[in-house]
């Protein structure tokens, strides 16, 4: 599978993408489950915490703070972070960053590097770049390793191997880590998984990580996680080097007591991570002795300009609202074509890269709104959903093909319908006279161009005899009104 | 009282025993029920859509010719959804002060019928009857944008006769969405069976909602798969006087 957000952006279109995910019953099962196990321990931890709310609105209000101001708090944090000892880099897209990252390793003299939490490194495919230039990148997250060893994709901005069973897993690792007697057993696969691991945190001297926080007053970078792979990561190795997307930025190292009450809850339904890595530049003698901070932007900044736009860069990447989006448990992720899936992923990925590679996604939503009921930094999702439409729609309409789409037509029709009560009660004649070509046994089964989407997997009761107005009008005009009594 | 119906578009066309029904419990309770004919539609099919220049007339049209009405009666959520969340968008984006006021002024007068009954009239026995077995499947908007809480439960919980069942993950999407349905029908079609599903479950022999659109959706694949089960506006089981035979 190609990945949307980045240069190759070959995925194929959401409704298309959806029905292979939909013919398999595997991953089917896989994302209902997991999902579920999630949303319900997510909604016991919110159920438990007073003042959810409260710092919901709290989150929003610093993330939108910090993003009117980000200028100013970039700075902040690179001052502060070059005084710790760490250096920043900037990086305008995916092919400086990864330009950097490889001139980096090349430097400390590097052939190989561990990850972790690194999501923002997918989103610039810095495995294929570090590939590309003869450097064998390492995933340890177990999560990722598993999508890495089996040559997949990640399917959940959480949980990126969501999409596999633990007897999918163990034919991964049987294979690529040559146990061609591993059993499917929790303890036998984390033990597989852990040998396999530790001899690469042992050997390997240049980690990547990403970051969940950066902290401009204090210039540190946080990493919140489960496994402890990533403490290894970010303690472990000579040289660290973090990838960071300009939104991360908080203000203040208090922030973080509103984020790290919000985010685990969210993601995993934890009260607190199991560990919440922080780290502030270079100490001697202690963890890496080289720090580097990559700050990247790749199609942030063309998110500043408007205030809905704006909100999409909030995300903290919690993944609740994969978990509660009923899109999304039908699908699971790769349908998105975008790393980031998933409610979050049909606005991001669209603004983040161009509107044109993404067209169908801003459409793969009902609009349930369940995604904005659990978000923790409160995006609007729905509504930033419906104005992407209207730019897809507009675009649309510049171009011949789009102007005499049945969508244009159909709309354009129906706005003229409902402009009149005149045009609008002659549709409804029309509609009850067209009708009677499709009907069958009182049914509407089978109906031609964009409404045979509809019948497809529904049934269509054809318009009555009477629409409510001639119902209206028909008594009204069966009432004695006062003007038809006989005068005295 | 006098109340103003909007009835909705779709209700108006497909669905006008919905209308009749809400007539029926309105002048029931000894309210005068007034239906401007000028109405249309509120315009949320083109704005969920994308189509926003389009909606700005349409919009435009429902304030007019509700603007002067004391009191509006609107038996479907999404389309009360529609105009609480993105009418003053909509007005602001037409750069239009004297719009923007209209629709800032009625917009607390616009009542999605639980609403009406329950808050607004203080009513949740309207006088019905209906011995039969019924569940209630909680639309998007109603549960997410209008908070309708356990408004329309109340009402159902007052009908003579009435056994409530409650849907497995009744909160979950029916999979409907408007043009969602024609531009992903895989993905809805999906969605609809799970919640169809759910809704056999129960053995309810009536499923009811605050919007037909919804109700429409789960018709559509109960009738395909042969279900005997009947889908109902709330008004509908609200007007009913049926009896224990």
């Amino acid at each position: 599978m190609s990945i949307r957000v980045g240069k190759t952006s070959k995925a194929p279109d959401f409704p298309i993408a959806a029905v292979t995910a939909l013919e398999n019953a595997q991953l089917r099962q896989n994302v209902h489950h997991a999902t579920e196990v999630i949303r319900n321990k997510r909604a016991l931890r919110v159920r438990e915490t007073a003042d959810w709310q409260e710092l919901r609105n709290a989150a929003h209000d610093i993330k939108q703070h910090t993003l009117k101001h980000l200028d100013h708090y970039l700075i902040e944090f690179e001052r502060n972070c070059q005084q710790a000892g760490g250096t920043v880099h900037w990086a305008r897209d995916a092919d400086e960053a990864n330009a950097i990252a490889i001139g980096l390793i090349q430097q400390y003299g590097g052939e190989e590097v561990i990850k972790v939490k690194t999501m923002t490194s997918d989103e610039v495919q810095m495995n294929v770049a570090l590939e590309k230039a003869g450097i064998t990148p390492h995933e340890t997250d177990l999560a990722d390793m598993i999508v890495q060893l089996g040559e997949d994709e990640p399917s959940h901005i959480v949980v990126p191997a969501l999409h596999k069973n633990r007897f999918e897993i163990r034919d991964i690792f049987r294979k690529k880590m040559s146990l061609p007697h591993l059993t499917a057993e929790p303890e036998a696969l984390a033990g597989a998984a852990r040998q396999y691991l530790r001899e690469r945190f042992m050997r390997v001297k240049i980690g990547i990580s990403g970051a969940n926080f950066a902290i401009a007053e204090t210039g540190s970078v946080c990493v919140v996680e489960s496994e402890g792979n990533g403490r290894m990561c970010v303690t472990l190795p000579d040289v660290l080097i973090t990838l960071v997307g300009i939104e991360k930025i908080i203000p203040t190292f208090q922030d973080l007591e509103v984020f790290l009450q919000l985010l685990p809850r969210s993601a995993t339904g934890e009260r607190m991570n199991p560990y919440n890595s922080l780290w502030t530049g270079v100490r001697k003698g202690d963890g890496p002795q080289a720090f580097h901070v990559i700050l990247l932007d790749n199609g942030r900044t063309k998110l500043m300009h408007s205030e809905m736009e704006r909100e999409t860069l909030d995300c903290i990447r919690c993944g609740a609202c994969l978990n509660a989006c009923p899109v999304y448990r039908e699908t699971g992720g790769h349908a998105y074509g975008s790393i980031y899936s998933g409610p979050i992923g049909a606005i991001l990925s669209p603004q983040l890269n161009s509107l044109q590679y993404s067209r169908t996604l801003p459409f793969a939503s009902s609009l349930c709104g369940a995604c904005y009921e659990v978000c923790p930094v409160k995006i609007n999702i729905p509504e930033i959903l419906i104005h992407l439409r209207g730019r897809v729609v507009r675009d649309d309409q510049k171009t011949i093909s789009g102007t005499f789409s049945q969508m244009n037509l159909a709309m354009k029709g129906a706005a003229l319908v409902f402009g009149s009560r005149r045009r609008y009660e002659a549709a409804q004649r029309l509609g009850r006279m067209g009708q009677k070509l499709f009907e069958k046994n009182g049914q509407l089964e089978h109906l031609p161009g964009m409404a045979g989407g509809w019948t497809r997997f529904r049934d269509l009761r054809p318009l009555p005899k009477q629409a409510f107005r001639d119902w209206w009008k028909a008594r009204e005009a069966a009432r004695p009104s006062p003007e038809s009594e006989p005068r005295p | 009282m006098q109340i103003a119906l909007f009835v909705a578009c779709y209700n108006d066309t497909l669905f006008p025993q919905t209308g009749i029904a809400v007539t029926n419990v309105l002048e029931r309770l000894g309210h005068t029920v007034t239906f401007p004919l000028q109405q249309t539609c509120c315009g949320q099919m083109h704005y969920n859509t994308g189509f926003h220049r389009e909606a700005a007339p349409i919009v435009r049209r429902f304030v007019q010719t509700f603007a002067n009405e004391e009191v509006v009666c609107v038996p479907s959520s999404s389309c009360v959804a529609m105009m609480r969340e993105h009418y003053e968008m909509i007005a602001e984006a037409e750069n239009d002060p004297a719009f923007l006021a209209d629709v800032r002024a009625l917009l607390p007068r616009i009542f999605e019928l639980s609403e009406l009954l329950v808050n607004y009239l203080g009513v949740e026995d309207v006088g019905a009857s209906f011995p039969h077995s019924v569940a209630y499947h909680p639309s998007c908007h109603s549960v997410r944008v209008l908070h309708l809480g356990d408004k329309p439960i109340r009402l159902l919980h007052a009908v003579n006769g009435l056994k409530l069942i409650d849907i497995p993950n009744k909160e979950q999407c029916c999979g409907f969405g408007g043009t969602f349905a024609v531009k992903n029908p895989d993905v809805s079609g999906a969605m609809l069976a799970e919640k169809q599903a759910n809704i056999l479950s129960t053995g309810a022999e009536v499923v009811t909602a605050v919007d037909n659109s919804c109700l429409m959706h789960i018709y559509g694949g109960l009738h395909r798969a042969s279900s005997q089960v009947r889908t109902l506006h709330l008004a509908e089981i609200l007007a009913s006087q049926e009896r224990a035979q």
